[in-house]
């Protein structure tokens, strides 16, 4: 089944080209969309939503052409905007049911819904004060709540754990993950910091410049690069047990990483490898064991996306974490 | 074999632990939710489901705006008059301050607030189109000016009858009041609302509005004062088609039986009037026109 698909999607301003020729297939579960600002993440958003028409190729949401459906697709969807869009003065309560009736629910299942929507983002007693008074961290939930009161198929939520504390963000994330496996709602949820996503989403699309950098599973990601650290003491036979077990491994074809790290003191080195599967680690025991080496550890080093992505934007997303 | 689904950051699993319900009701969709949208906004217009504090100003406007006429009606009925002293057209005219206070306090609260606090994009988020939204407030900006300067006139016919005022006379006075505060509601509500939407900042909104009210009719006025000074009768009516109030005035002394009330006492006769009334109904489509454009790049 697929949620969102779009085929050779392009927006062009005057000046930029936003999004150029893209193609996506995205099924249901939780969706990152990656890419550094101007990427063109929430021109997509929009573009989704049936607020901003393509300049060239289409796109469908829930099976819907955003060009002739907006309307059906915006009754099915929902959004979260990554501007402020709170009115200080009136209550979470008071806003998110109307924002309900705007979206077409009675009023009795209008307040309903409220009361379960802001109890399930964790707002208790706070939300019957007035908005305004609320920290960032209450805000992005009322704003999710209002994106989710009229329990849609499909959540669009841009870059909802932004100007969030570590703290708030691993709340967020945690929510968004619920979105999916407690609600059945699909999310597609962007941000500029890939690492963040890897925990929360099942598939990461990383654009920039508007163009399709990768698109696959977050186990893809990881997996494809999932490196083994192997650390080994030395003997009397092998005064350099790491020398000896790299030129071992070489020779039975495991594909091994230029450098080693620098290991416990005493202790030697550590050796980088490529695992295959199962049998990688089968061999390197065996290897150890042959050579009458120590195995002090081995263990799997699960690579970041951000090591994976071109290294500049990993950079940049550094300088953002900090 | 592929890496398990990441979980849930814990701790926040166990604090939100309530079954999700999913909804399966009715969704009511666009000309609901325009409905719902027009409500709230002419219920806001009197404060009611805001804050206590935002009620003061549009109750007690509204209670300036209705006790004359109880007065009026009180003394009416009291000395047995034949007519009311004031006539259903002039009312409005004379309490246009009120009006235009109660324009500029709620105008702004009504479409700036949405614009500053940018909520406007999640109204288009959901099934509600531009014109909806826009329709909507501006039906709730004439309909909140209509209750404010309509329920006098129905006061005023009110005591009319218990005073054994004639019927049919009154009866017919009463409606052409009625469509005389119809027209002062609709291109009051539009001139309102196209100034606050085009000042998002707090106060900025409300001087716009009573700027545009006053400004040209004290121009207006000082003109036709002028054109009268110096024997230009004839330029008199056509200043009056310069300002919201005088355009009002103009049209009711033509069409609604409403008595001259520019200097020199001058008609505005029926082609003149007809003129009144196409730029009437421009400058209502005007102001629907640029609240359309107004909203066409803010859902973006
Ligand atoms: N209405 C517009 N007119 C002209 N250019 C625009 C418009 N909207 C977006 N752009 C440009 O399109 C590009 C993509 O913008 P977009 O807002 O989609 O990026 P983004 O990935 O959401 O970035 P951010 O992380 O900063 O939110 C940017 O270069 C932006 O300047
Ligand atoms: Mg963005």
């Amino acid at each position: 089944m697929t949620v969102i698909a779009t085929e050779s999607l392009s927006k062009r301003f005057p000046r930029v080209t936003a999004l150029d020729r893209l193609s996506l297939d995205i099924g249901p579960g939780v969706t990152g969309l990656v890419g550094a600002n101007g990427a063109g993440k929430s021109t997509m958003i929009k573009i989704l939503l049936g607020l901003a028409p393509a300049t060239e190729g289409r796109a469908e949401v829930l099976g819907l052409d955003v060009s002739t459906h907006g309307p059906e697709i915006r009754e099915r969807v929902g959004y979260m905007p990554e501007h402020d869009c709170l009115p200080p003065d009136v209550s979470a309560t008071e806003f998110v049911v109307h924002m309900a009736r705007m979206s077409g629910l009675p009023p009795a299942a209008a307040r309903e819904r409220t009361a379960d929507t802001l109890r399930h983002v964790g707002l208790y007693e706070e939300r019957y004060r007035p908005i305004g008074g609320y920290s960032t961290g209450m805000k992005q939930r009322v704003k999710l709540a209002q994106a989710l009161v009229h329990d849609p198929k499909l959540v669009l939520l841009d870059e909802p754990t932004n100007g969030l504390d570590p703290v708030g963000r691993d709340e967020m994330l945690g929510l968004i993950r619920r979105v999916w496996t407690d609600f059945g709602i699909s999310v597609l949820v962007t941000s500029h910091l890939l690492g963040e996503l890897e925990r929360t989403c099942d598939h990461v699309v990383v654009i920039d410049g508007g163009k399709l950098l990768r698109s696959s599973s977050t186990s893809d990601f990881t997996r494809t690069t999932t490196t083994l650290a192997v650390e080994v003491t030395d003997s009397d036979a092998h005064p350099d047990g790491t020398g000896a077990l790299r030129a071992a491994l070489a020779a039975a074809g495991v594909a091994l990483h230029d450098g080693v790290e620098e290991g416990l003191p005493g202790a030697g080195h550590i050796l980088l490898l490529e695992a295959a599967g199962e049998e990688t680690y089968d061999l390197v025991r065996d290897t150890v064991a042959g050579l009458g080496l120590g195995l002090v550890r081995m263990e799997q080093r699960r690579h970041h996306i951000a090591e994976v992505f071109r290294p500049e934007t990993a950079q940049h997303e550094e300088a953002q974490a900090r | 074999m592929s890496t398990p689904a990441p979980e849930a950051a814990p701790g926040t699993s166990r604090i939100h632990n309530i079954g999700y319900r999913s909804y399966e009701g009715p969704r009511l969709g666009r000309a609901y939710a325009r409905r719902s949208l027009y409500s709230q906004s002419l219920r806001g217009a009197y404060g009611l489901g805001r804050s206590a504090k935002s009620k003061v100003l549009p109750m007690l406007l509204a209670a300036v705006m209705f006790i004359p006429a109880l007065i009026m009606v009180s003394i009416s009925v009291y000395l047995e008059a034949k007519t009311l002293f004031w006539e259903y057209t002039q009312y409005a005219v004379f309490l246009q301050l009120v009006i235009a206070v109660f324009l500029a306090s709620q105008a702004p609260q009504s479409v700036s607030r949405d614009l500053r606090f940018r909520t406007v994009p999640l109204y288009f988020s959901r099934p509600i189109e531009r014109v909806d939204y826009v329709l909507a407030k501006y039906g709730a900006m004439s309909s909140a000016l209509f209750i404010l300067t309509a329920t006098p006139l129905v006061i005023m016919w009110i005591g009319s009858m218990l005073a054994k005022m004639d019927f049919a006379e009154q009866a017919r006075m009463f409606g052409q009041g009625l469509v005389s505060v119809a027209v002062l509601s609709v291109l009051y509500g539009g001139i309102g609302l196209v100034m606050a939407a085009f000042t998002p900042r707090r106060g900025f909104g409300v001087a716009a509005v009573i700027g545009v009210l006053t400004i040209p009719y004290s121009a207006v006025s000082a003109l036709q004062g002028i054109a009268y000074a110096t024997d230009n009768t004839g330029a008199i009516v056509w200043l009056g088609l310069f300002s919201p109030i005088t355009l009002v005035i103009g049209l009711q002394n033509a069409f609604l039986g409403a008595p001259a009330s520019f200097p020199a006492e001058a008609q505005v006769g029926a082609g003149a009037g007809a003129v009144y009334l196409a730029v009437i109904l421009a400058l209502v489509a005007a102001c629907y026109g640029i609240l359309m454009r107004r909203y066409r790049k803010v859902g973006l």
